[in-house]
């Protein structure tokens, strides 16, 4: 560790993956749901779970980027982080804030939740992905505020690469269009029109950002390939991002009353969305191919290349598969939807998390890279996880298509509760590559606790 | 990608574009304003409609439903569950929850007074008139 406030990082990474436990947790409750309707019924009911499953995985990536910022800034600026002290009172606030808003979901029926904190002043609850409390939604604006100060004033004083502009270009839109999530009209169309702005243009907007310069930067460390030419693909890939994907946000507007000129615009821009994914893929593998040095955390290095690779699969190809109009008419909110939604979350963010976790823990430790037995370990979750996730994906996509076929295309459409009984072998399925992800999961925490010979420190 | 093409090329052409799409969107945006009151179905956003987003939103029906094809997908489409189902019907479903049947998925009891079914009625039937370009391809969402 170069940098003694770099510290800070790590109690962001641990919550992260404390987090993405309990995020799983909830998932494979659902899943059963999907497939035993009375599961937990009414102690957990689905849409709880889901909740739960959903903002627990924002949330645990929010606290894996700000870790990431934390550990990347002071040393892309070479300097010490303007406050340490703050970064981890943050990190407190944060986390209690965040807990407290999990119990209040599973505690409190959500409409007395939304009674007592103040949903009457502004009604922001009940939308999909922003079903926090406005109080939370309040404590989010005002944490990411003083995050984004600090590491603004960390960068403001010290060397100003492109990697960290590009991070911070990133992390300050995220925080900028999470304010349309106050913004809820009356007039439903309005209402969906704006919230895709929070979620669209997060996703396929500037988190790309962050995700791109974090990986520009392990790929840097990992390497040692020439800053000039990471940084340069970095802009590249960013370009690519921010011209297909800001139109691209049309392929939400297909079908939501907003004008029909929409389906145009959205499956053009949308239909190159794939390309910055595409480029990430072939930049990681590049770079590694380039590599100047063999770096002794070999983890890390497939971490990078497995975000590559599937977030190209789950963004793009999966993406592709659904977005041109005439396609959407059809899967528009199925299983097609969720398999896009999972590969996709996990390929991109939740794999480039696991990636700086990866390649900062063993430093924030004191070592260059962890033990052999420790990488191998480490190796065999990311493939268990993986792999069950392309799993995952397949089935809901095999359910979604069966779904389409009987609920959507069928002359004699099926009612929606008959197709779902037709598909539950699939579900099943699913809920089995859930469970082996669990066990990745679990392999991946056991990894750290791997001890044996350690590399030494080298930079 | 080296010789010419420099990082500050790079740069700039990133700067312009984003500015440039950036600029774009917001122009489809403000059209996009312009046309609506001829789609969202504005001219009955009354005051029970109104009242009615409100109870959805407060009993999160979104964590288990699509609406408008938006949401979760592990019960009805509800967008166009008005003329698939009529009013009388909702009230009673609503009121009759949970089913209770062995191993199918079930919806929760809300307690919803006769006003307030009122208000969802009236806003799932507003939902059902915007002009959603022809979707869900059927009736059954
Ligand atoms: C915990 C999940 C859950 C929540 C929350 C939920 N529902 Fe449901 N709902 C269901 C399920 C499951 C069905 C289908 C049940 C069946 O067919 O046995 C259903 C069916 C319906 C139907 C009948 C649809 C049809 O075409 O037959 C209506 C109407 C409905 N729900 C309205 C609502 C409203 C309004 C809310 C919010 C106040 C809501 N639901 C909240 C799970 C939920
Ligand atoms: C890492 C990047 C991406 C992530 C994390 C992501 C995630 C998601 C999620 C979670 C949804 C469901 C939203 C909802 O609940 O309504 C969704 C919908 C969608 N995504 Fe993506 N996505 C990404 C990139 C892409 C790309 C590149 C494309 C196109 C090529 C794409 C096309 C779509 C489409 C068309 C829908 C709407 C599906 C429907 O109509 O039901 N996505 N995405
Ligand atoms: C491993 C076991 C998992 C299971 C069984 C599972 C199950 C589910 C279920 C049942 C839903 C709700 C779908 C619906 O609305 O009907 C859901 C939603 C979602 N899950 Fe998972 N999940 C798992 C893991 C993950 C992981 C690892 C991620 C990402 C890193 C993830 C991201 C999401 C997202 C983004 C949604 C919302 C999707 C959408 O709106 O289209 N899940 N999950
Ligand atoms: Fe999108």
């Amino acid at each position: 560790m170069q940098y003694k406030s770099q510290a800070v990082a790590k109690p962001y990474f641990i919550a992260a993956i404390g987090l993405f436990v309990g995020q799983i947790l909830f998932g494979l409750i659902m899943g059963l749901q999907y497939v035993v309707g009375d599961f937990l019924f009414p102690a957990i009911p689905f849409n709880v779970a889901r909740m739960v499953h959903t903002n627990l995985l924002i949330v645990w990536l929010l606290f894996g980027f700000m870790g990431a910022a934390y550990y990347l800034v002071p040393e892309e600026t070479e300097t010490e982080l303007w406050s340490p002290k703050l970064a981890l009172a943050l990190f407190w606030i944060f986390l209690v804030a965040g807990a407290l808003t999990i119990v209040g979901y599973l505690s409190l029926p959500y409409a007395k939740l939304a009674e007592l904190t103040g949903n009457d002043l502004l009604a922001t609850m009940g939308r999909e992905f922003l079903e926090q409390p406005l109080i939370t939604k309040i404590g989010i604006v005002i944490v990411a505020l003083a995050f984004l100060f600090n590491i603004t004033m960390t960068t403001l004083k010290g060397r100003k690469t492109s990697i960290v502009l590009v991070l911070l270009l990133g992390l300050w839109g995220l925080a900028v269009m999470f304010l349309f999530s106050f913004y809820n009209p009356h007039n439903l169309v309005l209402d969906k029109f704006y919230w895709w702005w929070v979620v669209h243009l997060w996703v396929e907007g500037v988190w790309e950002l962050i995700l791109g310069a974090l990986l520009a930067f392990v790929l840097i460390k990992v390497t040692g390939v020439d800053r000039e030419v990471i940084e340069k693909w970095l802009y590249v890939i960013i370009t690519l991002t921010l011209i297909t994907g800001i139109i691209g946000t049309g392929h939400h507007y297909f079908w939501i009353g907003t004008p029909e000129y929409w389906q145009w615009w959205g499956s053009i821009f949308s239909a190159l969305e794939p390309i910055p994914f595409f480029a990430m893929t072939i930049f990681a593998f590049n770079m590694v191919n380039r590599r100047r040095r063999d770096h002794p955390n070999r983890a890390a290095t497939l971490w990078a290349l497995g975000t590559g690779v599937m977030a190209f699969l789950g963004a793009g190809v999966w993406g592709f598969l659904h977005t041109l109009a005439p396609v959407n008419y059809y899967t528009h909110g199925t299983q097609i939807t969720a398999a896009h939604g999972h590969m996709s979350f996990y390929g991109a963010y939740a794999m480039v998390v696991l990636c700086i976790i990866s390649y900062a823990m063993p430093v924030l430790r004191g070592r260059a890279a962890n033990s052999n037995k420790a990488q191998v370990m480490e190796m065999w979750s990311f493939w268990l996880m993986t792999v069950s996730m392309v799993f995952i994906t397949l089935f809901l996509t095999a359910a979604g298509v069966l779904q389409v076929w009987l609920q959507r295309y069928s002359q004699t459409p099926m009612p929606f509760m008959e197709a779902q009984d037709q598909i539950s072998l699939f579900y099943w399925l699913r809920e089995g590559a859930g469970v082996i992800f669990l066990i990745g999961l679990v392999v991946y925490i056991g990894s750290f606790f791997v001890k044996g010979e350690s590399k030494a420190q080298t930079t | 990608m080296s010789g010419t093409f420099t990082k500050s090329m790079a740069r700039n052409i990133f700067y312009g574009g984003s500015m440039f799409f950036v600029l774009l969107f917001l122009a489809l945006t403000f059209d996009t304003m312009k046309v609506l009151p001829q789609r969202d179905n504005r001219a009955n956003l009354t005051q029970a409609v109104i009242n009615g987003k409100k109870i959805w939103e407060t009993r999160n029906c979104i964590g288990c439903h699509t609406l408008l094809g938006e949401g979760a997908y592990f019960a009805p489409e509800l967008g166009n569950v008005y003329t698939r189902r009529g009013p009388d019907f909702i009230k009673a479903w609503i009121m009759g929850q949970p089913t209770g049947t062995p191993g199918r998925r079930q919806m929760p009891q809300f307690n919803l007074t006769p006003q307030e079914l009122d208000d969802l009625v009236a806003f799932l039937k507003y939902s059902s008139e915007i002009n959603s370009a022809k979707w869900p391809p059927n009736i059954e969402g």
